[in-house]
């Protein structure tokens, strides 16, 4: 690479040597050369701080596990009641906080489906088409699975969310995440 | 693959003759087709014939290079300036303002400034540049310079120019009368004083066309 100082000096105006022009001139060199030249001082600060970005991503995804751990199952929770859903209908419940919305759908007298209501892809709320044996999502038209929450078309990559749900009697539980 | 370094572009107004092939032939170039990077300039319409074709003297010094703001005026290591670069020119003006011989033109439309590259597509694989080519008065010459030499006895090449304080030198050689005396024109002391009486243009009686009083 040709970086001399003489080189340099050829694009300075006034034709003096290269260390008495201003700073300006060696941070926005006009020659092609010098402008995609990278000092192996940046080369080295750039991997460092990207390494070090990479390392503290595990850590901090390893110290979201612990914390998920701790937190242990979420609780069991009366969602619905078999009298109230008849077959093929569905309802929306919260589970297991008031900020996750999620859909339950009677597919049979005896088959019941449970889904965080959030869509894979970008987490509109997805809408079930029984009628059509899918989850449709009205943002990018994304298709779910109805009995297995498997994305099927559109954007999304990643099935639904699957709540474990449990009938005792007339009364739907939903027990945590299946 | 560089321009090779024995060729060189050598520009003689005094040769032109307005036909605008120049321009035509630029505007054909595949990398900037339909818009031309070289204009042709009339010195004094109303009293004299002479044009000017207006390429880039591809100074050693860019000063265009120099006041871009985005870094989008690049040199290649033989010495040629590049146009903006498409990705970084922000339509500013700067080059257009700052650059002393009046080459780079903004595109309004393209938001892109673009002047006149040497034919860089042609040139670095050793093919003359296309106004250069087509040049009918060869006011335009690209050629080496024992060529230019040999069939210009009259003439002599010249690539430094000053402006104020500033010296420029260009890879690109203007070709001077060879007995004539380069003069320096102090235009920032001549703005104030009283306009001289201009010498009739020397075309216009050669044409034996009555001058303008």
């Amino acid at each position: 690479m040709k970086t001399s100082q003489d080189e340099m000096a050829r694009s300075s105006p006034d034709g003096r040597p290269w260390s008495e022009q201003p700073r300006w001139r060696q941070d926005f060199p006009v020659d092609f050369e010098q402008d995609e030249y990278v000092s192996r001082r940046d080369f080295t600060a750039f991997m460092v701080l990207v390494s070090g970005a990479f390392a503290v991503g595990q850590a901090w995804i390893v110290a979201q596990n612990y914390v998920r751990r701790r937190r242990g199952k979420p609780e069991i929770r009366e969602i619905a009641s078999l009298g109230a859903l008849a077959v093929g209908s569905s309802l929306t419940f919260h589970y297991p906080t008031e900020r996750e919305q999620c859909v339950l759908v009677r597919l049979g007298p005896d088959q019941l489906v449970a889904f965080d209501q959030a869509c894979t892809h970008l987490s509109c709320p997805v809408i079930p088409r029984v009628a059509e044996r899918r989850f449709e999502c009205p943002c990018h038209h994304g298709s779910f699975d109805l009995e297995s929450g498997q994305p099927t078309a559109g954007p999304p990559r990643r099935p639904l969310t699957r709540i474990q749900l449990a009938v005792t009697g007339d009364k739907v539980f939903a027990t945590g995440y299946a | 693959m560089p321009v090779p370094e024995h060729m060189e572009f050598f520009v003689d107004q005094s040769r032109c003759i307005g036909c605008q092939a120049c321009v035509q032939a630029c505007s054909e170039c595949d990398t900037h087709r339909g818009h031309s990077m070289i204009q042709l300039d009339y010195v004094d319409r109303a009293a004299s014939p002479q044009t000017v074709p207006v390429v880039c003297l591809h100074c050693d010094s860019p000063t265009c290079a120099e006041v871009c703001p985005a870094d989008a005026i690049k040199r290649t290591a033989d010495g040629v300036v590049q146009t903006a670069r498409k990705p970084r020119c922000i339509a500013c003006n700067n080059c257009v303002l700052a650059c002393p011989f009046g080459v780079p033109k903004m595109n309004t439309g393209m938001n892109l400034m673009m002047k006149c590259d040497m034919c860089y597509d042609r040139t670095s694989v050793g093919k003359k540049p296309m106004c250069a080519s087509v040049c009918p008065s060869q006011a335009l010459f690209y050629g080496s310079r024992e060529e230019i030499e040999r069939t210009r006895p009259r003439s002599r090449p010249m690539n430094t120019f000053q402006f104020g304080r500033q010296t420029i030198t260009t890879k690109v050689n203007v070709m001077i009368p060879r007995e004539a005396q380069v003069q320096h024109l102090d235009v920032v002391a001549a703005l104030g004083a009283p306009a001289a009486r201009e010498a009739p243009d020397p075309m216009l009686s050669m044409l034996d066309v009555e001058v303008r009083a």
